[in-house]
């Protein structure tokens, strides 16, 4: 019974959330003596071998140097895990892997979680801990059927170097086709996607237009933060909608979530209120968010930020 | 063109999360249910996409006779037909399981869904619904334009959106942007009186998971104030005492 891992490559290496994947995929492995770990690598791998290092057994590239449509990438993936006898199949709770993992967990008639965030608890049963009401609450999920596929959620589990190494071979499946052709890619470059973000920094409508978003983005700059915002920023089009975070916007998970002017609605803590750590400054005291913060600065962000701006950049070497 | 619309029932967006039954059950006493705020995106593309083509839009949920005044106003939007599948929404794979059975040969061109309900996060029936039915799928799109038996679909990927062609028929789940959501007027609620409303019974898929327990998140320690003239100071706590930056 092996574990699958889906590993999803970058310009630079591995993302972030696919080491965490590994990293899932090699502590389930212990927990439940099911092995080897085969990590399915997708994309352009150089440097395959290390993911040994995260508690990969075997790398299985698959074939195609490009990265895959998500149909594709699950019919492949789908087929490993048949040939390969799989318990568990781990995918990154992200858009690429919300769109493989139904489609896996359907050929292999095996039960879905998405949203997972903790280990499964296994003393009876399988049951996994999923965030259900966009972040307000938790739920743990008994999963029936003998297969399962998980789809873990970005910054929810910690990467851990095993030192171990990895037998790497092409995956020696047939490509799949797509049935989506591509158009044309948008990619925002050179920025921290927001949903992989360690620290994000966040303004609202007290930012008062998106003149002063460069204080925004300083800071977010010194703190190698992503920027956010509240949704009537977005609805006004002072900043783009893939920035808006919230019940109706993108659920985020970061370590630090910084919120500057806002006001902190329901519908805006409900997206980020899993943040390990929540900073709010605002110059209304009675500001909803100074309950759901861990720490706050009471003052007006015109006066605050250009002073934690110039602090965060002196020490930032 | 003829198009399904999957309506999931959820609570209100200001209802305070809490459970009973020893945390086993979501406690919905004196909640406001209404229409997923993303399926009301896909009802209203719908409804402009089949204005546009002569089409028809239905509308299907899962779920129990409790959700009828939501599929009602679906119908006052202008949907012109409903589908009630009468069985508890189990889990999103029984869920698609039971859509799949009715829109399997029933002709529809397009079946949109909203990228997840906002109670359970699933995210999944749309991906679940191609794969059941053997169609694509495109999930949270911000654009949806049908012609020649194509759509295109701006959507969101990792980092970015993405511009994607599929055949018709295709599954593809709305978010923000698609449109803005419509609101009934008295002639819909008046028309949505009369149309029809048909109850199936469940076919025989079963849940592959279920809900065991729930948690509310430990609540905070409250908040640790610091003075406006020295934000060094949070700076210095984040570092040394949250140790997050
Ligand atoms: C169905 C539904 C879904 C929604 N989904 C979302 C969602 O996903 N995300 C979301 O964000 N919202 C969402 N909302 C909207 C939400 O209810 C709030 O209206 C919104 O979050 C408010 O945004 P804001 O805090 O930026 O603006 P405001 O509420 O206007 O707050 C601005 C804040 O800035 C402070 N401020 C003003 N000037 C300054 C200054 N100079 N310095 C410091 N502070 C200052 C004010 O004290 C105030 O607290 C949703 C609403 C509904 C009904
Ligand atoms: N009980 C249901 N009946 C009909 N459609 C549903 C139901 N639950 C979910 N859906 C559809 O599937 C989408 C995604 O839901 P989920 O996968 O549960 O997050 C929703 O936006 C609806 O369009």
């Amino acid at each position: 019974m092996s574990i699958i891992v889906f590993a999803e490559t970058t310009e630079t290496g591995y993302k972030k959330s696919s080491l965490e994947a590994v990293t899932v995929a090699r502590e389930i492995a212990n927990r439940t003596q099911a092995g080897p770990v085969v990590a399915v690598v997708n994309g352009q791998a150089s440097d395959a071998a290390s993911l040994g290092n995260y508690g990969a057994d075997e790398v299985l590239v698959l074939p195609g140097s490009a990265t895959h449509s998500p149909d594709a990438a699950a019919a492949m993936l789908a087929e490993l895990a048949r040939n390969k006898n799989a318990a568990t199949v781990i995918i990154s709770n992200n858009y690429t892997g919300k769109s493989i993992a139904p489609a896996v967990a359907t050929t292999l008639n095996a039960s879905l979680a998405t949203n997972v965030i903790d280990y499964p608890d296994t003393s009876a049963g399988y049951k996994v801990k999923r965030g259900v009401f966009s972040g307000k609450a938790f739920a743990w999920v008994e999963l029936k059927q003998p297969v399962k596929v998980l789809a873990i959620t970005p910054n929810s589990f910690e990467i851990r170097e095993s030192g171990g190494s990895a037998t790497v071979a092409d995956a020696g499946v047939q490509v799949a086709g797509s049935r989506l052709q591509i158009q044309s890619v948008n990619k925002v470059t050179g920025k921290i996607p927001l949903t992989e973000a360690e620290i994000v920094v966040s303004g609202g409508r007290g930012m008062k237009g998106p003149e002063n978003w460069g204080m925004i983005e300083d800071l977010a700059k010194a703190l190698g933060a992503a920027t956010a915002c509240s949704k009537p920023v977005s609805d006004m089009g002072w900043r783009s909608h893939s920035e808006h975070v919230g019940q109706t916007g993108i659920t985020i998970k970061p370590n630090l979530y910084i919120a500057i002017g806002i006001s902190g609605a329901i519908q805006h803590l409900a997206g980020v209120s899993s943040s390990k750590v929540i900073v709010a400054i605002n110059k209304d005291p009675e500001a909803p968010f100074f309950k759901a913060a861990d720490y706050g600065i009471v003052g007006d962000a015109f006066e605050v930020l250009p002073k934690l701006i110039a602090a965060a950049t002196a020490t930032s070497h | 063109m003829k198009i399904l619309v999957c309506i999931s029932v959820v609570p209100d967006t200001t209802t305070k999360i809490s459970f009973t039954d020893n945390n086993t059950r979501f406690n919905n006493q004196g909640v406001q249910y209404i229409i997923n705020p993303y399926d009301e995106l896909a009802l209203t593309r719908a409804m402009e996409l089949a204005e546009a083509s002569n089409g028809t839009v239905h509308v299907i949920h899962v779920g129990t006779a409790d959700s009828e005044a939501s599929i009602r106003k679906a119908l006052s939007i202008g949907a012109h037909e409903a589908i009630r599948v009468n069985a508890e929404p189990a889990d999103a794979q029984f869920v698609a399981a039971q859509i799949a059975a009715v829109a399997q040969n029933a002709g529809y061109d397009l079946i949109l869904t909203g990228r997840e309900s906002i109670d359970y996060n699933g995210g999944a029936v749309c991906g679940l619904l191609g794969q059941l039915l053997g169609i694509p799928s495109v999930n949270v799109a911000s654009k949806i334009d049908v012609s020649a038996g194509t759509a295109t679909v701006e959507h969101d990927i990792d980092g970015g959106r993405e511009v994607v062609t599929v055949q018709l028929p295709a599954v593809i789940s709305a978010q923000k942007d698609l449109c803005e959501p419509r609101i009934p007027n008295m002639r819909g609620i008046m028309a949505a009186r009369t149309k029809p409303l048909q109850i199936t019974e469940p076919g025989a898929a079963t849940a592959a998971s279920g809900y065991v327990a729930f948690e509310l998140p430990a609540p905070k320690q409250g908040v640790k104030l610091i003075d406006a003239e020295n934000p060094a100071e949070l700076l210095y706590l984040l570092r040394n005492e949250a140790k997050v930056i």
